[in-house]
């Protein structure tokens, strides 16, 4: 098929995917590394995964990938231990000289080990700090409240006894184990426990406690003003100073447990204020301590991250693409004799070289003694659509990817879409003034370039970023519409000279189309600016804006056609030429391109006639006469035969076809071909889906299907001459939108907030326009437009010759790695 | 009886339904469970679930894996998803979403209690609760010494306070005790998840009431193969069968009455939805019963997810993940004993 490129279309990179072909390589064992290393830096490759039916650790390599996995996950440790300490990984790594991979993992390892035994200690120290750095709070804050919640508890339990012993009949055996109330100086021998405990948890607590008490204690809750750092937890949190006072063993056990599940901190306490000051000083004094400890350790800790940071990214790096090539490794299978691996893989043919290259590079470099063999596979599997865009033309190329990826070496409409997609939109979004802002946007994304691409952005941010080429072309496509429509901000601005009519007299200042006479030349470009703001403005505007569409229309689906003219001279097939490109050429141009050239010739004559009366009665009663409605001589004739043409087309369309197809087939089956096999997109298609299977030639024929396949084909094609090309008309509404829009803009609130005279009204005019230009005529406008652009190029040029059901060529390439984040 | 759900359902119910059937479509399928059986270490379990949603949840933990860590992981994962949904819910279905975790609750305190009562550190029980059922007081429980204290000291802040009406007795705990509360408190725990739904109404009443009975049913049976041979009397038993369901009432009767494990099977094969189960055992078998409830009890919960605008999404949800984790378990116990033979055992297929 590669031979034949060119025919009717002068070769062009992006026109047609890159001839592509399946190479198998032949890899000794020793070198399979460095060989598939060497291939992902060449990045021209698409590896056919051999070992489908394997799970993924039942692969070879699969011992290594997990060992990627660990090293990866290390790394991950290493990241979140540098955030911790307020560290970043240096983006400019110091430049290394290559380490193995098995070193790696044992210096990673390493590094861990130490790392986490770093971490331990100084858990422990932070513990033990923070444990002081409590109690010293408790101390000081219980000190404060002690002696009075003392006397309080005290008093309390006076009052209880008091009352128990008027009520004896009481279940409350919980004070059975005191001595009895006439011993008072005993009784007043209270046991306490002071601690800390979290402040959401202290009411539930204090419920508790009573409960497990019976409400035979006092508990005292001070908040702390500063959260403190939790010993266990290590995070911040508020809490409270507490101090439970009971009496009893049983009751104190009984606390203990409960503090315990509360995950309340006790500190010991002592009643003397002495004592007080003494146990204050010791604990300050052993935070001192513990703190230029910690201190130390986290220098250490610092300087030893550090020296991680310094190389995070080259191991990052260096793991991710051992991983990719262990992955890679894995779809190979292993030859019968276990010494080398097989490889099957899609390469453009321009690579071969290169190819070659990196496989001798790879087994000199690994010292094999033999090298990879490389070797060209012949299939008719259909291979992947690889096209060389640069960083222009992939916008444009998405746009196309969208709706479906060529098939393997079919015309790609990408090629037009870089001009006819922006040209499109700028027809229905002329406006010079909104096209400069939309210039100015998307220079800053492209000034920026550099900066932006490197550097993460939000959802939509990246896709206006991806289109920003798309969005430069349309925007000075726009400016270019613009001046044809004469409009900025909906004004229009006599820029090439004045303009060609002017009054009658004086009397006629409502600038009224009907009272100005033509006094100069013809305006030199565009719209004549008299005619905004004259009551036949509309009229004049969508009579020029629909006629202008439907020749764009034409002009763009005659293109879809020719295109299909070229895919089926090079793919070799007559019938498409025949049966399909030429009837479909004469019916769209007996109608339409009759339609598009009565309009330019009634541009040119100036005449009065009725178009749609022309076309109308053409079908109707095509032996009427034309009257008024003549613009050249000769005119019924022409339109006799060219009705007659269009109809015979029809049939010419939908019944040959699929005849010839059977007899093909018939002959093909008979084993004599009268004719050069000819590969019809049918047999193609049959031939792609039963290449397994079947050899040549026993593909199913079943006519009705083909007959019917054509049939639908047929009147898609012709109902569709008209509908897609009443389609093109949104060209003209979206235009007339906008400029509708935007005159409303101006007049309704520029203007109106002009008129008032007052500095306030303006401001608030202006920056209402402001808003409403930018967020409904840039933003919201851009969308739709850009939309009906879309569509016109999906539907109503790419129906006519795309199949679009080819996949893509997706390499190897160690590239990639970097785009992809975590 | 059904209301109009399909009209008003989504508005409060629409986002969550689309999320727990998003949920959903991440359980393993068969096909993930063929590989997962073929795995001979727990790292290559671990490569295997890297490919699944269990991937974030696994893939910082350091090598040598424990059975333990990969349930434990697995289970974040559930409880972060239930988080999720239960403060994006609205009533009633916030409440619903609360039931299905009471059953876990009430394993958890028998599990702190039995522990305690053997004397077990407190921590060490903590760690083994399952974290659906946690509440703030729990470690309390430990303090308890008799069913009163439990109930006046912790359980009368939970949710479990009216089912413990019950068995509130003075008696100290031993293990027969607590067994018995167990299952007192699910009976409750049941009827009151069931009249509750009952109250919802509509789809959701109709497939949580066939999901809920199942459930007792099941229950039904496990009481009484296991009380056979143990002191409790027929009525005892017949106290702790739930009082709704396939079996109830005349079942019932015919189950207190069993002596021995093939007299179960005599009552149940009476009931044709129960007959298919039996069906499957050898007479005398016990061992299997409990896959094949499993088994049944996930065609169930499958079907359930075939109805629009309803609760019991979430509820079979939550059960099919549960059951997916024990599947975890058992395989990768299988794995790290080096028992694959016995890996088909246990493992009841999701899809």
């Amino acid at each position: 098929m590669g031979d034949s490129r060119g025919g009717c279309c002068p070769p062009m990179d992006l026109f047609r995917s890159e001839p592509m072909q399946l190479v198998q390589l032949i890899i000794p064992m020793e070198s399979a590394r460095l060989t598939v290393a060497y291939l992902g830096d060449l990045g021209l490759l698409q590896f056919k995964d051999l070992n489908s039916e394997k799970s993924p650790f039942q692969r070879t390599y699969a011992g290594q990938i997990k060992k990627c996995g660990e090293m990866a996950r290390t790394l991950r440790f290493f990241k979140e231990q540098m955030l911790k300490a307020g560290l970043s990984p240096s983006a400019t790594s110091v430049a290394q000289t290559d380490i193995d991979v098995d070193d790696l993992e044992v210096k990673l390892g390493e590094l861990e080990a130490e790392l986490i035994e770093m971490n331990a200690n100084g858990e422990k120290l932070q513990r033990s700090y923070n444990e002081l750095v409590e109690y010293k709070i408790v101390l000081k804050k219980a000190g404060d409240f002690f002696p009075s919640a003392q006397q309080s508890a005290t008093a309390q339990r006076r009052e209880m006894e008091s009352n128990q012993m008027g009520e004896e009949s009481i279940e409350t055996p919980l004070l059975q184990e005191q001595e009895t109330s006439t011993d008072l100086s005993k009784q007043v021998k209270l046991g306490f426990i002071t601690g800390l405990v979290p402040r959401g948890k202290s009411m539930v607590f204090e419920r508790i406690l009573f409960r497990a008490t019976r409400g035979n204690l006092f508990l005292k809750q001070v908040p702390i003003e500063a959260p403190v750092t939790d010993p266990v937890s290590g995070e911040k949190m508020e809490k409270n100073v507490f101090t439970v006072f009971y009496s009893g063993e049983r009751a104190k056990n009984k606390i203990l447990k409960i503090c315990d599940a509360f995950g309340a901190n006790r500190y010991p306490f002592s009643e003397d204020r002495g004592k007080q000051a003494v146990m204050i000083s010791e604990v300050s004094g052993k935070i001192s301590d513990l703190k230029s400890t910690i201190d130390a350790g986290k220098l250490h800790q610092d300087h030893l991250l550090r020296t991680i940071g310094d190389q995070f990214e080259q191991w990052n790096l260096k793991v991710k693409k051992e991983k990719l090539i262990h992955h890679t490794l894995n779809m190979l299978s292993l030859d019968v004799t276990k010494k080398c691996l097989v490889a099957e893989a899609w390469s453009p043919v321009f690579a071969k070289k290169q190819i070659q290259e990196a496989l001798q590079r790879a087994s000199v470099d690994s010292n094999s003694q033999v090298g990879a063999i490389l070797q060209v596979l012949h299939t008719r599997e259909l291979p992947p659509t690889y096209f060389r865009t640069n960083k222009f033309t992939a916008a444009f190329q998405e746009i196309v990817d969208a709706y479906g990826v060529a098939k393997y070496q079919e015309a790609n409409p990408g090629v037009y879409t870089i001009v006819t997609f922006p040209f499109l939109f700028a027809v229905m979004f002329g406006d010079w003034g909104h096209g400069i802002c939309l210039l100015l946007a998307t220079l800053i994304l492209i000034v920026r370039e550099k900066k932006l691409s490197s550097q993460k952005l939000g959802d939509i941010t990246e896709m206006t970023f991806g289109g920003r080429y798309v969005i430069l072309m349309m925007s000075l496509f726009s400016i270019y519409a613009g001046f044809v429509y004469n409009e900025c901000f909906s004004v229009a601005l006599d820029l090439f000279g004045p303009s060609a009519y002017a009054c009658r007299d004086l009397s006629c200042r409502d600038a009224y189309s009907i009272g100005l006479i033509k006094v100069r030349n013809t305006y030199p470009f565009g719209v004549d600016p008299a005619w905004h703001g004259s009551r036949t403005e509309l009229p004049f505007l969508n009579s020029l804006k629909m006629k202008m569409s439907i020749l764009l229309g034409v002009a763009q689906m005659n293109l879809g056609i020719i295109l299909s003219y070229c895919n089926a001279t090079f793919f070799g097939n007559c019938l498409n030429i025949w049966f399909q490109f030429i009837p479909q050429m004469i019916f769209l141009n007996s109608l339409f391109g009759y339609l598009s050239l009565l309009i330019i010739l009634k541009w040119f004559t100036g005449s009065q006639a009725d178009l749609y009366h022309i076309m109308i009665y053409m079908f109707l009663s095509p032996t009427d006469e034309l009257g008024d409605n003549q613009l050249f001589q000769g005119q019924k004739t022409v339109q006799h035969v060219l009705l007659l043409l269009a109809l015979v087309s029809v049939p010419w369309m939908l019944l040959p076809k699929p005849f010839l197809l059977k007899r093909q087939h018939e002959n093909r089956q008979r084993g004599q071909s009268c004719t050069p096999v000819q590969v019809t997109d049918d047999t193609l298609h049959s031939e792609a889906n039963h290449s397994h299977g079947h050899g040549h030639g026993h593909e199913e024929f079943e006519f009705g299907e083909v007959f019917v396949h054509q049939l639908i084909h047929t009147i898609e094609f012709v109902l569709g001459a008209v509908s897609n090309t009443a389609s093109y008309l949104r060209l003209w509404a979206l235009s007339l939108a906008h400029s509708q829009l935007s005159i409303v803009f101006y007049e309704k609130v520029l203007l109106l907030a002009w008129g008032y005279d007052n500095i306030v009204i303006l401001v608030v005019g202006i920056i209402i326009f402001i808003f409403a230009t930018v967020g409904v005529l840039l933003i919201m406008e851009t969308l739709s437009a850009f939309l009906h652009a879309l569509r016109l190029h999906w539907v109503e040029f790419q129906n006519k010759f795309y199949e679009g059901d080819g996949y893509k060529f997706y390499s190897f390439s160690f590239a990639l790695i970097h785009d992809e984040g975590d | 009886m059904y209301g109009f759900e399909a009209m008003t359902f989504n508005i409060h119910g629409g986002y969550l339904e689309a999320i727990v059937r998003g949920h959903r479509a991440g359980l393993l399928t068969a096909a993930d469970y063929n590989n997962l059986c073929q795995c001979e270490t727990l790292d290559d379990i671990k490569m295997h679930l890297s490919a699944t949603e269990y991937g974030p949840y696994l893939q910082n933990e350091p090598s040598p894996l424990h059975t333990t860590t990969i349930v434990e992981k697995c289970t974040l994962k559930l409880v972060d998803e239930y988080k999720h949904m239960l403060c994006q819910a609205t009533e009633p279905l916030s409440t619903f979403l609360e039931y299905i975790t009471y059953g876990h609750m009430i394993d958890n305190v028998v599990l702190i209690v039995t522990g305690t009562l053997h004397e077990r550190d407190v921590q060490e029980l903590l760690e083994k609760c399952h974290p659906l059922g946690m509440f703030d007081s729990i470690a309390t429980l430990a303090v308890a010494q008799n069913m009163r204290e439990l109930y006046r000291l912790v359980l009368v802040d939970t949710p479990l306070a009216p089912y413990f009406s019950e068995c509130i007795t003075s008696e100290y705990l031993d293990d027969m005790n607590i067994e018995i509360m167990r299952n007192t408190l699910y009976k409750a725990y049941l009827e009151d998840f069931y009249k509750f739904c009952q109250k919802l109404g509509g789809a959701t009443a109709e497939i949580m009431s066939d999901l809920l009975a199942f459930e007792a049913d099941r229950r039904a049976v496990n009481i009484t193969i296991n009380s056979i041979g143990t002191e409790l009397t027929r009525d005892d038993r017949r106290k702790l069968y739930s009082n709704f369901g396939l079996l109830y009432p005349y079942g019932h009767e015919e189950l207190a009455v069993c002596e021995d494990i093939d007299q179960v099977r005599g009552a149940m094969e009476k009931y044709p939805p129960y007959q298919s189960i039996f069906s499957k055992l050898s007479y005398g078998e016990s061992q299997m019963l409990d896959k094949a409830f499993y088994e049944e009890e996930v065609k169930r919960l499958c079907l359930a997810f075939e109805q629009q605008f309803h609760y019991g999404v979430f509820f079979a949800y939550m059960r099919l993940r549960e059951q997916e984790i024990r599947n975890l378990m058992w395989i990768s116990e299988c794995v790290a004993q080096n028992q694959k033979s016995r890996v088909h055992d246990s493992v009841v297929f999701i899809f």
